[in-house]
């Protein structure tokens, strides 16, 4: 087994794929509205149903966002791979001279451009309905930043596995919310600790070190899983 | 050691599918210049043999060796000199023609030659070019699948039943196409229900499951 070598071929291929893949979301902009409607919707009935009181919501805010950002970036999850499953593209991909990571590696990336973003860019308008005070906010959108790309990328990897399957959606919640629990603990512990006065650099090296090993590690497992799953 | 094939060589490969036996004991070459063709009833195996050559399915015993490799360890060369075109067609409907065939270009690297819009006028989807593929109709679809063989510089094609949904003039293009292929030292797997006229090659038929080659009248 040779290493992925960057020629200047695998990198056009790995940006072709990556551009591919954001203007297929972009004709398909209603799906990507989905994930982000539910994550809107989630951290606003907070209010309505447990009460409007500003101290409960503040002491609530980190956790709810986050357990929501987590469930809608699960959701989205099916967009992942599914189409290029069925239509062969997967087989092509598969097939390719190039490393097959570090394909699998771009249609993560294009998957957190059109699904994470958004939901860190929505995070303060959320912190606000919750009364997060400033830092607290700039502090959930740091930890959104450090934290959606694991859930793609830890989430592709359980995608990859129950692709082939008929109703994988159970299993694939079972695989990767274990998983995501990590993310959901420290993320929301920095909020909290900010909100508190208190250092976060500890939980940000944390959610830092998860995000290096799951870019190493996630595509290779991923495309592993896939090449199963084509079979 | 025994001298290696120029091409593609199975060697002893047997598949099921379930508890069924689809075929054992599978040995052949097929070196540049020649056609193979699979026929078979539905159901005989035929894909699932095309996946195993094309490395994307395992057998249950046997190996496929490309020049004497090991697919599994030729990777980037063996894939370097592949093409395989399955049932599914790997055409995004939401892409014009030119962008799925650019995406087709870059994924299979710098094995590629003519330019695309050459490819798509080839296969008559000159006009149609910048048209969402789902408003083609099936038969334009797979035109569009199959002008990734006018791009593509791989010996080896692996080909899925190309003739579904096409019409008589894009048979006969592409029968064209794979003459000047064979010609040219490459190797063509092909399957089809309907009757393949290559006017070039040395043509071999294999009838699954019998495992023995079938000389070609």
């Amino acid at each position: 087994m040779t290493a992925p070598v960057l020629t200047p071929s695998t990198m056009s291929a790995f940006i072709s794929l990556i551009k591919r893949d954001l203007m297929l979301s972009y004709r398909h902009r209603n799906e990507l509205l989905n994930p982000l409607l539910f994550f809107v919707i989630v951290v606003t009935l907070f209010p309505l149903g447990v009460s409007p009181e500003k101290q409960l919501l503040q002491t609530m805010a980190p956790g709810v966002i986050w357990v929501a950002a987590l469930l809608a970036a699960m959701l989205s999850l099916d967009t992942l791979f599914k189409s290029d499953y069925e239509d062969g593209t997967l087989e092509q991909i598969m097939l390719s001279p190039h490393s097959n990571a570090l394909l699998v590696l771009a249609k993560i990336i294009s998957h957190w451009l059109v699904t994470g973003v958004p939901i860190i860019l929505l995070a303060p308008l959320l912190g606000l309905f919750m009364f997060l005070p400033g830092e607290g906010i700039i502090t959930l959108m740091l930890t959104l930043l450090l934290g959606t790309p694991i859930l793609s990328l830890v989430g592709a990897i359980g995608m990859a596995l129950t692709l082939g399957l008929n109703r994988g959606g159970m299993l694939l919640s079972l695989l990767v919310l274990p998983l995501y629990i990590p993310v959901l603990i420290f993320s929301a512990s920095a909020v909290d600790a900010s909100m508190a006065g208190l250092e976060i650099k500890g939980q940000l090296y944390f959610l830092g070190a998860l995000l290096v090993l799951s870019i190493t590690l996630a595509p290779l497992a991923a495309a592993t899983a896939l090449k199963i799953s084509v079979e | 050691m025994t001298d290696a094939v120029a091409g593609l060589h199975l060697k002893s490969i047997s598949c099921t599918r379930g508890y069924r036996d689809l075929f054992t004991n599978l040995e052949f070459e097929l070196c540049p210049g020649q056609v193979l063709r699979v026929e078979g009833k539905n159901g005989s195996g035929k894909t699932s043999l095309l996946r195993i050559m094309a490395g994307l399915a395992q057998p249950l015993e046997g190996e496929v060796l490309w020049q004497g490799r090991k697919i599994h360890h030729a990777e980037s060369d063996y894939f370097q000199n592949l093409l395989f075109l399955g049932h599914r067609a790997a055409i995004k409907f939401e892409l014009t023609p030119i962008e799925n065939l650019c995406m087709a270009k870059s994924l299979h690297g710098s094995n590629t030659e003519n330019g695309i819009e050459e490819a798509l006028y080839q296969v008559g989807l000159y006009g149609f070019e910048d048209i969402p593929c789902a408003q083609l109709s099936a038969g334009q679809k797979r035109r569009v699948a199959l002008a990734q063989l006018f791009l593509s510089r791989a010996k080896c094609w692996i080909l899925d039943e190309p003739y579904t949904s096409l019409d008589v003039n894009a048979v006969s293009m592409l029968e064209g196409l794979f003459a000047k292929h064979l010609n040219n030292g490459g190797m063509l797997v092909i399957t089809s229900h309907q009757p393949i006229t290559i006017p070039a090659g040395e043509q071999r038929k294999l009838v699954l499951p019998n495992t023995q080659l079938e000389p070609l009248i």
